[in-house]
């Protein structure tokens, strides 16, 4: 709460340094507003700045820092025999007061030495909260009050805002990478604990998964094989069915749409399309498993084919027309950016509708028609909820389409739902399975970015 | 650049002033009269357009035009930005149907047959009558493809030898050959603008056509660019008849025989590139080659 209301202040402060600074510049050329470097707003947004950026990192940090002060200052004040558990036990102790602190479930009796110890840190809360806010304001009062003496109608305050843009901005973008980053090394390192209990080789090259790993010596039935390969042709499997419906379904509607249809047309159809983009996935998975999985079984008993309910086929359509739209819009897009000068040439020299399509715009838009297509090969591959529901949870190593498979999504979903062990190879499992996974798709991405800018250099 | 040609029949445009010339006499026809002045018949035409309307949704952009164009001549089609002498030019091969929403009405008779006949089909029209546009607009193919582009479709060669040959020929013809032939393979996309412009030629002059519309082709072009296309243009027009859209009016009196002088949207003026430029018969007409609009 009080963290709140500071926060509160400190904005009205910087909204008072605006106002004033902007004030305090045009008083400077007595109103006339051309004698300064920059617009008025400008000055007030440099006073603003000084105002809040500094008093909000100061409190920041603090806030960060905060708990390990205290906690350090608390167990200082513990008595002896606490202060020289192991860390491990230690740190129990300080959940229990921490918990009392604030009011929840303590795992042991409450004696008086747990309850100083929470009245301590309450105190000690107190006190470095109270002295956090005056420093955070007396710093916000100075920096501003300061900043405001400094105007002057030469100074260059929209340089400085724009500085502050750019630092904004590159903090923004490092925000992604950072987190890119912390999911890729957080995987990683787990990878690596999975690769202590499970040879790379076994897991990058055995035919058979199985993942249930004995608990006990005397268990029957749990052998626990982590061979990859079933899980990446299932994958594999399945993004190719789904490719083989996508890719020309969703080409030849861009084609028609962006090359044929009427101006009037395109506008009512295109938003159509991209409404199956719209649907949830585990609608798509279903309508898989209800409507078309069934359906498939059905003819395929009819035309004497063993067909699995649970088919590759089955998922591998339902998500091909899921992704339709994604290669319908981007290829659309790039089809259109094809300049209109192309077409004059071509249907100048006589060429047909079809003609200009096929050797002229085809041809000038592949790469980024390719580059589309690969993104699309991506979303297929890291798809999982049709495949959970259409395709079923057996690693079988088939190319048979209607045989049920498995994918390295799917296999990741189960062996992380549920009661699990976090030091077992059949959990670690899946953050391997995740880095490869990871991988793969990060390999498609370049590639795909890669004949994206080489197709920014083919015209103009 | 003594190279550019055509020196007999183009008069000393800018060293004698044309208002001088003008002034004196009484029989010019005043701005207010809209009707075609000049000599739009020619004998034996290649084209002759009879009431050529061009609208864009209801607005028109030519009314009424009446023209023939002669063969183995390059007429020049000179106006101010806007005047509807592009959309004169595209109804030539048709290529205001790629359009939508733009409307030709009027006869159009190409060696007597009128274009936007029933029977007729625009592919075939196309290959007679070959089009360079304003940008050059080359295939991001290699050079060789360009070229070839034409030729394929329409089934010109049957062997690769033969579309060799018509490839060298065309590519002669627009004078590209000696820069390109060592590098056919090499994207078209890569050559220079005035290079990629005589390329757009050769790719138009490979489907062998009648005909050739050029709209603006060197206003994208620097001066020498220019002049190389205004001694191709010219020497071109002993197989083809040519047909040039252009801004400047010194262009037009350098390369043209014959000039036709749109404004918003009327033929003013038509007739011998050397009369419209040194006595022109309407107001606007010499309005605008001295200068005083446009």
């Amino acid at each position: 709460m009080q963290a709140q209301f500071l926060m509160g202040v400190l904005t009205l402060m910087s909204v008072a340094a605006y106002y004033f600074g902007r004030r305090r510049a045009v008083f400077m050329v007595g109103g006339k507003i051309r004698d300064l470097h920059s617009l008025p707003s400008y000055y007030g947004f440099y006073a603003a700045m000084w105002c809040g950026i500094p008093a909000l990192l100061v409190f920041m940090l603090w806030m960060g820092f905060e708990s390990s002060i205290i906690s350090y200052l608390v167990v200082d004040a513990l008595p002896q025999d606490q202060r020289t558990l192991s860390p491990d036990r230690l740190n129990l102790v300080l959940n229990d007061i921490k918990n009392l602190v604030n009011g929840n479930i303590v795992s042991r009796e409450i004696d008086t030495a747990l309850r100083a110890a929470a009245d301590r840190y309450i105190r000690l809360q107190n006190i470095i909260r109270a002295a956090l806010s005056v420093a955070v304001l007396v710093l916000a009062a100075g920096a501003g009050s300061w900043t405001l003496t400094r105007i002057k109608a030469r100074q260059r305050a929209r340089n400085a805002v724009e500085r502050l843009i750019t630092i904004i901005l590159i903090v923004c973008s490092s925000i992604a990478i950072l987190t890119t980053l912390g999911i890729v090394f957080s995987v990683l390192f787990e990878s690596v604990r999975f690769f202590q209990a499970v040879p790379v080789a076994d897991f990058l090259f055995g035919m058979s998964w199985s993942p249930q790993t004995a608990i006990r010596a005397d268990q029957v039935g749990s052998s626990g094989a982590f061979g990859a390969v079933p899980l990446f042709v299932g994958t594999l499997l399945i993004s190719l069915i789904a490719m083989l419906v996508a890719v020309p379904i969703g080409l030849r509607s861009a084609i028609y749409l962006s090359e044929y249809a009427s101006p009037r047309f395109r506008t009512v159809v295109k938003p159509l399309i991209e409404i199956l983009a719209g649907i949830p996935t585990v609608v798509y998975g279903f309508f898989s498993s209800l409507t078309v999985a069934p359906f498939i079984r059905d003819t395929g008993g009819l035309l004497g084919l063993d067909v699995a309910s649970e088919s590759a086929l089955a998922a591998g359509l339902v998500m091909g027309i899921m992704i339709i739209p994604f290669i319908s819009s981007l290829s659309d897009d790039v089809i259109n950016a094809v300049p209109q000068s192309l077409r004059d040439g071509a249907y100048a020299l006589g060429a047909t509708r079809s003609e200009t399509v096929r050797r002229v715009i085809i041809p000038a838009a592949l790469p980024g028609i390719v580059g589309g297509i690969l993104l699309a090969v991506s979303r297929a591959i890291g798809e999982t909820m049709i495949v959970v529901m259409a395709a079923g949870l057996a690693a079988n190593l088939t190319v048979n389409p209607l045989k049920a498979v498995t994918t390295v999504t799917v296999q990741i979903v189960t062996l992380l739902t549920g009661d699990q062990e976090f030091d077992s190879p059949k959990t670690l499992a899946a953050f391997a399975l995740g880095l490869l996974l990871f991988g793969v798709t990060l390999i498609l991405n370049v590639i795909a970015l890669h004949v994206v800018r080489k197709y920014r250099e083919q015209y103009e | 650049m003594d190279s550019i040609v055509n020196p007999t029949n183009i008069p000393a445009v800018h060293t004698t002033s044309i208002s001088d010339v003008v002034k004196d006499r009484s029989d010019v026809v005043s701005r207010e009269n809209r009707s075609t002045v000049g000599e739009t018949i020619v004998e034996d035409p290649r084209i002759s357009c009879l009431d050529v309307n061009v609208y864009y949704g209801e607005k028109p952009a030519i009314r009424q035009v009446g023209l023939e164009i002669a063969r183995n001549q390059v007429i020049a089609m000179i106006g101010p930005s806007g005047c509807g002498k592009s959309s004169f030019l595209r109804c030539l091969n048709r290529m205001n149907d790629t359009i939508p929403a733009c409307q030709v009405t009027g006869k159009i008779l190409m060696d007597g047959q009128d274009i936007n006949g029933k029977g007729i089909d625009t592919v075939l029209l196309r290959a007679e009558v070959g089009m360079v546009f304003q940008k050059p607009n080359p295939f991001p193919k290699s050079i060789w493809e360009n070229v070839a582009f034409g030729p394929r479709i329409h089934g010109l060669a049957q062997t690769k030898k033969e579309l060799d040959e018509i490839v060298e020929k065309s590519l002669i013809q627009a004078g590209l050959w000696d820069e390109v032939k060592d590098r056919l393979n090499q994207p078209g996309t890569g050559l220079s603008g005035g290079q990629q412009q005589r390329l757009c030629i050769a790719r138009a002059i490979a489907v062998n056509p009648e005909v050739i519309l050029m709209d603006e082709p060197c206003s994208a072009l620097d001066p020498i660019a220019t002049a190389k296309i205004e001694e191709l243009i010219d020497k071109l027009r002993l197989d083809y008849t040519i047909c040039v859209v252009t801004h400047s009016m010194q262009q037009a009196a350098r390369i043209s025989q014959r000039t036709a002088f749109f404004h918003l949207g009327d033929l003013i003026e038509v007739g011998e590139t050397k009369q419209i430029f040194t006595k022109p018969l309407h107001h606007l007409t010499e309005d605008y080659i001295t200068g005083r609009f446009g």
